[in-house]
């Protein structure tokens, strides 16, 4: 079975909410719509205070080539426009609404029916799926427009739609196959004609062989769609890594997928493609995994852009008495949250609860040089020497380490017997490192 | 609810620890020490409990009254240093000695340097090299193989293979009984079987990648497999080399030591081979029967640089 080349790990999997079916989460009295994204500049607000807004409305518009669009998820009254804690743990613009019904802007199809002709031009499906504001849903929110915009003289070859959901816990692109594997295969020939590509691979990993088995069984009906199951390796989901796994191509260092023919997308985004193109559906809603060791329900929601995440965590059973630590996302890549008061964003998997005995990190030890940070990183990477030049502050010579290959995948530090806190050093050393390279750019 | 525990990621661990690989190593030894025991009975429990006990007492005794530092005893380092000094041993050594040497190779060799993973020396290596230098005569007596034997100091000796292969002595074991360990040596480098044995679960657990022990093998059997087609009178047989000495300990546990070996493959593969090399040319050429000991402590020095110049394969360096 396939899988990428080069070091990972295998973290105990842990999908309690695997199989269970997406629950949709009643609609809150009050969204908090963020108006920046994990990456690129935040979107301007195109509305004001008192102004009445329908579900699926353009309250924020695209600023610049890495941006997108940002819509209301609900019917309301904007209530103000303000800054917001949001789950990156900075205050950021966003759009307050109070929830008054669930009224659609007239155009928008929210029937359940599948729709499978779509007779749109390829500018007309690039400008569907770039008005509706649709941002990779993989964890990087890279805005999905931009990677079905080759640059110049770049032809993509194939599409890797990445269902491979590495992360231990995390279940909802796995939910979202079984519940809209007809939907998503309409995505994925959608976006083969965007790409101009005869072919594509969806990866799979072989922990859920009921979605391998779903969607192989419509493939049948899309020629040039190709279902890979992939042998479970954390992190699969790594776009190097995916395409590595796939295709037997590895992108050099400091280069873009589309350098060896790849355009990857993630399977929500192609969802997201399809409710776009084939509904006129902008992204206000997403699925969530609230998941946990003794999470009380664990589940996958259907969640509106701007509820707060205290409030899905209310209706799914709330907040374990042992929880020590609440991380969004997977363990190996999510973000801790010092508040749940915090909205949902496009790129929010999901809420994990951490028993308090696994919070704590235990003491670090003197490195052993044992070598095994080395043979994990998916990269090629030495983290033990990143680290001790990143406590020098040696930033020249992690440059030539290659530090900005990093992924940040944690690899490194899951697997440290001496529990050293590599990554934590590798991130510093690479944003420093990021600056410096970034400045002698504009030097020039 | 108490307050939330804030951290980057990632939020989980593997688990892994430095006991459990220290704990791993020593399991693999276990095989190798009970055919020591085997065959040199009573001296190789004394030399063996000597060994271990004196080097975790002297971890714990400089660590607290002379560094007064906090201490690493129960990390398994130390113990596993006592019993790899162990088998490096005759197993009639002086009790004095044994604590001289455990004392060297915790006190100079691990501790000095700011103990466990800064040291640039294998530790059990110099307390034995030191022995060896400091008192050749009882180093480099032999007991002869005799099971489960109640001799301690009073034991017959003989010569090791190696120092029968260099003065061209006629009665050289059978490769028989060289591969289970039924010949004169440190007590826990005579048998094959049991190292490699321990070999398998070291790369099972994992706790080894099998680079350096193959990469240095293979270097031996190809070396000494040439001199023995040039000239088989004067040179003998690769198999022979492969099965006598301290070889396969050396190969399996001295040179796989975590903190004194090169950091990725390719480096493993150059310093393997730099071992195979020299530890030829001191067993042939050289005034020591044996060189495996002088042979890993030469390419732990080159360790570093190794460490620098050879680097791991990048991920899209090469595209195939």
């Amino acid at each position: 079975m396939k899988t990428f080349r080069m070091g990972g790990i295998h973290p105990k999997e842990n999908k309690f909410s695997a199989g269970k079916p997406i629950i949709v989460a009643e609609l809150p009295k009050q969204v908090v719509i963020p108006l920046s994204h994990y990456i690129g500049t935040p979107s301007e607000a195109v509305v004001k205070k008192g102004d009445l807004v329908k579900a699926g409305q353009l309250i924020g518009k695209a600023n610049g080539f890495i941006s997108a669009n940002v819509h209301a998820s609900v019917s309301g009254k904007v209530s103000k426009i303000d800054v917001q804690l949001d789950a990156t743990g900075y205050k950021r613009p966003a759009v307050f609404i109070d929830v008054d019904g669930d009224e659609w802007l007239e155009g928008i199809d929210t029937s359940k029916e599948l729709k499978r002709e779509c007779n749109l031009s390829v500018e007309e499906i690039r400008t569907r799926i770039q008005n509706a504001g649709i941002v990779g849903l993989g964890g990087a929110t890279f805005p999905a427009h931009v990677k079905l915009n080759p640059p110049p003289g770049k032809k993509a070859e194939c599409l890797i739609i990445n269902a491979v959901e590495c992360e231990s816990y995390l279940t909802n692109d796995h939910a979202l196959m079984l519940e809209k594997g007809d939907e998503i295969m309409v995505g994925v020939s959608i976006t083969m004609k965007v790409l101009d590509v005869k072919k594509s691979y969806i990866g799979i990993e072989n922990n859920k062989p009921d979605a391998i088995a779903h969607l192989s069984k419509l493939a049948k009906d899309y020629p040039g769609v190709e279902i890979v199951p992939l042998k479970v390796r954390y992190p699969q989901g790594g776009e190097k890594q995916l395409i590595d796994a796939i295709i037997r191509r590895q992108v050099p260092s400091g280069r873009i997928p589309i350098e060896v023919g790849a355009v990857v997308q993630n399977v929500g985004t192609i969802f997201a493609i399809y409710e776009a193109v084939q509904k006129n559906k902008p992204m206000v809603e997403r699925v969530i995994t609230v998941t946990g060791k003794s999470a009380p329900n664990p589940g996958n929601y259907w969640v509106r852009i701007g509820t707060m995440l205290c409030e899905i965590a209310e209706k799914s059973g709330g907040v374990p008495a042992d929880t020590g630590k609440i991380v969004g996302g997977g363990p190996m890549m999510g973000r801790s949250f010092m508040t749940l008061e915090v909205p949902t964003a496009k790129g929010s998997a999901g809420i994990l609860y951490m028993p308090r005995e696994e919070s704590l990190r235990k003491p670090i030890k003197n490195c052993i040089r044992c070598t095994k940070c080395v043979n994990v990183c998916p990269m090629g990477l030495e983290p033990f020497l990143l680290m001790n030049q990143s406590e020098r502050n040696m930033w020249p010579e992690m440059e030539t380490n290659r530090v900005m290959d990093c992924i940040e995948c944690g690899s490194c530090s899951y697997t440290c017997p001496s529990n050293r806190p590599l990554l934590d050093y590798i991130r510093f050393g690479k944003t420093t490192v990021g600056g410096i390279i970034r400045s002698r750019v504009a030097v020039k | 609810m108490d307050k939330l525990i804030i951290s980057p990621a990632p939020h989980i661990h593997g688990g892994d620890s430095i006991e459990k690989n220290m704990m791993g190593v020593i399991i693999a030894l276990v095989p190798a020490l009970l055919v020591g025991l085997y065959f040199f009975g009573l001296g190789a429990l004394i030399v063996t409990l000597t060994a271990i006990v004196s080097c975790v007492a002297f971890e714990y005794l400089i660590q607290r009254f002379v560094l007064k530092t906090e201490t690493s005893v129960m990390d398994g380092s130390a113990a596993l240093t006592g019993l790899l000094l162990a088998m490096n041993l005759p197993s009639n050594l002086p009790v004095w000695i044994i604590i001289i040497g455990s004392l060297v190779a915790i006190g100079i060799g691990k501790l000095t340097y700011g103990g466990l993973g800064n040291n640039p020396f294998n530790p059990a290596l110099v307390g034995r090299v030191f022995l060896l230098i400091s008192f050749p005569v009882q180093m480099t007596s032999w007991p002869l193989p005799e099971p489960l034997s109640a001799n301690y100091s009073d034991a017959a000796t003989g010569a090791t293979t190696l120092a029968m292969m260099k003065s061209h002595a006629a009665d050289i074991p059978s490769y028989f009984d060289l591969f289970i360990g039924r010949m004169s040596g440190s007590l826990g480098e005579v048998s094959a079987l049991a190292l490699l044995a321990g070999l398998v679960y070291l790369l099972a657990k994992k706790i080894i990648s099998w680079h350096i022990p193959v990469s240095i093998l293979v270097t031996v059997f190809v070396f000494t497999g040439i001199l023995n087609m040039v000239n088989p009178e004067l040179y003998a047989s690769p198999v022979l080399h492969l099965l006598s000495g301290g070889l396969m300990l050396g190969a399996i546990f001295m040179a796989t030591d975590y903190v004194t070996s090169p950091m990725n493959p390719r480096g493993m593969l150059v310093y393997g081979v730099g071992i195979g090399i020299i530890t030829v040319v001191i067993r042939v050429f050289g005034a020591y029967p044996e060189g495996v000991s002088f042979a890993i402590l030469i390419m732990n020095a080159f360790t570093p640089l190794i460490n620098t110049y050879i680097k791991p394969k990048r991920f899209g360096e090469k595209v195939k």
